[in-house]
């Protein structure tokens, strides 16, 4: 069986890893090979941006070499996929190469598009890539009060992105002493400060007790940079001094451009992945149209059903479980507190009040990220 | 030429039904029908709330085995 991972995040190097586990007789026997394609030599740990942009962790810790997280009987080029020929079970890629397979798994991601709103990646910071969080954090080290505004793009990578760093600019805005000149002012798309009513039902008070305002059904239309103030969908408007955007984001251009999805993202079933219609093509992370959460630990769980699975058509001609939507969140509730969320399709989240000891989880977390992407956690 | 796009959020609790056809509307033409299917009675107030403010058009909502049907049209 020839298994192609298309993407070398989170997604495809967890499931690479986790297959080459269970086939490791197979693969050599050479019954099985596994081949993965990327756009890149370096993984990154995206969630370390949110820290990058409040000074708390350095670019160079959010990166290891591709190749080195992967298990040895892995095959992985640098050369990303510009045509998906799934009525020939071949992909050709940016080289030229031609890769045949039996089972192909297309973790690609999602990008964010911030120049779809006009004016607002001319006039907002935001943190979805190293550069932009380097300059988001500059930004904050120039600033000296005013109005911050919070704004949030659907769909956007990361739900729990818009509180974390509401709360992580409270606590660095208290630090540097500028508190009592800035006013945090929150926005968000739906009509509750958050789309799990029991997290909401958590952050609401927690901003009334830190004085940090906030406006709901609030979905971005324009930003006029000239008069620094950002018009909604619904008909109000919010002046800033400082625009903090969660942008929406889309599939990657070459899902679009082939066509397999609107805005990028890949019609899948909910349970077994597989793309709507394909039975030997396989999605999962970002790159899905499922209705949850676009976040790493998605991903991850994704991963690990779609290995169990892939594995056991290798082994024994058919998948063996469903993924159950599994998704969990730490949530950051400032510079040292934090929780969790953790839910799938049947059961939501309960969420319990945040502690010094989940933040320090979730630090350590940060570290712990690069087992997790070899496939050992 | 408008179709009815079905946005299917059952079970979604994140980014929930509301947030997911904010996104869908993104795809649509002005015109187009959107069916969301979701099985949080709460969508049978939180979209036609939006729609409402947002100025799009609220056609129909109604319950089928515990599952709600909203569906809406984008107007602009």
């Amino acid at each position: 069986m020839r298994i192609l991972v298309i993407g070398g995040g989170m997604g495809g190097t967890i499931l690479a890893n986790n297959l080459a586990r269970r086939l490791a007789g197979e693969l050599r026997s050479g019954k099985v090979r596994i081949t993965m394609l990327s756009a890149s030599d370096k993984h990154m740990y995206q969630p370390g941006l949110l820290y990058l942009a409040v000074g708390r962790m350095a670019p160079d810790e959010l990166y290891r070499d591709q190749r080195g997280l992967l298990e040895p009987g892995i095959e992985f080029h640098v050369d990303p996929v510009e045509t998906f020929e799934l009525d020939k079970n071949q992909v050709k890629t940016k080289s030229g190469k031609v890769h045949a397979y039996d089972v192909i798994a297309i973790a690609t991601g999602s990008r964010p598009v911030a120049e779809e709103i006009p004016g607002l990646a001319e006039n907002a910071e935001q943190f979805y890539t190293e550069a932009s969080a380097l300059k988001m954090f500059k930004r904050l080290q120039e600033f000296q009060g005013g109005k911050v505004v919070v704004t949030v793009g659907v769909p956007h990578k990361c739900p729990m992105a818009p509180l974390e760093i509401t709360f992580m600019l409270y606590d660095y805005f208290k630090d540097r002493g500028i508190l009592d000149k800035t006013q945090i002012h929150y926005t968000y798309p739906v009509g509750r400060t958050h789309s799990l009513e029991n997290v909401a039902k958590w952050a609401t008070p927690e901003m009334e007790r830190l004085g940090i305002t906030y406006e709901t059904l609030f979905n971005m239309k324009e930003v006029d940079g000239a008069k620094k103030v950002v018009r909604s969908e619904e008909g109000s408007e919010a002046p800033f001094d400082l625009l903090i955007t969660i942008p929406a984001h889309r599939g990657m251009e070459v899902i679009e451009k082939n066509g397999l999805g609107q805005r990028g993202f890949i019609p899948t079933h909910r349970h077994r992945l597989n793309m709507e219609g394909k039975e030997n093509v396989f999605i999962l992370g970002d790159t899905t149209n499922l209705p949850i959460s676009k976040a790493g630990s998605t991903a991850h769980f994704e991963a690990e059903a779609l290995a169990e699975n892939i594995a056991a058509m290798a082994k024994m001609g058919m998948p063996v479980r469903d993924y159950d939507g599994k998704v969990f969140c730490f949530i950051e509730a400032g510079k040292d507190r934090a929780t969790y969320a953790m839910f799938n399709y049947q059961n939501p989240p309960d969420p319990k009040a945040p502690t010094r000891a989940v933040h320090w989880f979730k630090i350590a977390y940060n570290k712990l990220y690069w087992a997790s992407a070899r496939g050992l956690l | 030429m408008s179709t009815r796009k079905l946005v299917d959020a059952r079970g979604s609790f994140c980014p929930g039904p509301l947030m997911e056809l904010i996104a869908a509307m993104k795809a649509a033409q002005v015109g187009d029908e959107l069916e969301v299917l979701s099985t949080d009675k709460g969508s049978a107030h939180d979209i036609p709330e939006w729609i409402n403010k947002v100025k799009h058009e609220h056609i129909e909502t109604r319950e089928e085995e515990g599952v709600w049907h909203v569906i809406v049209r984008k107007a602009k």
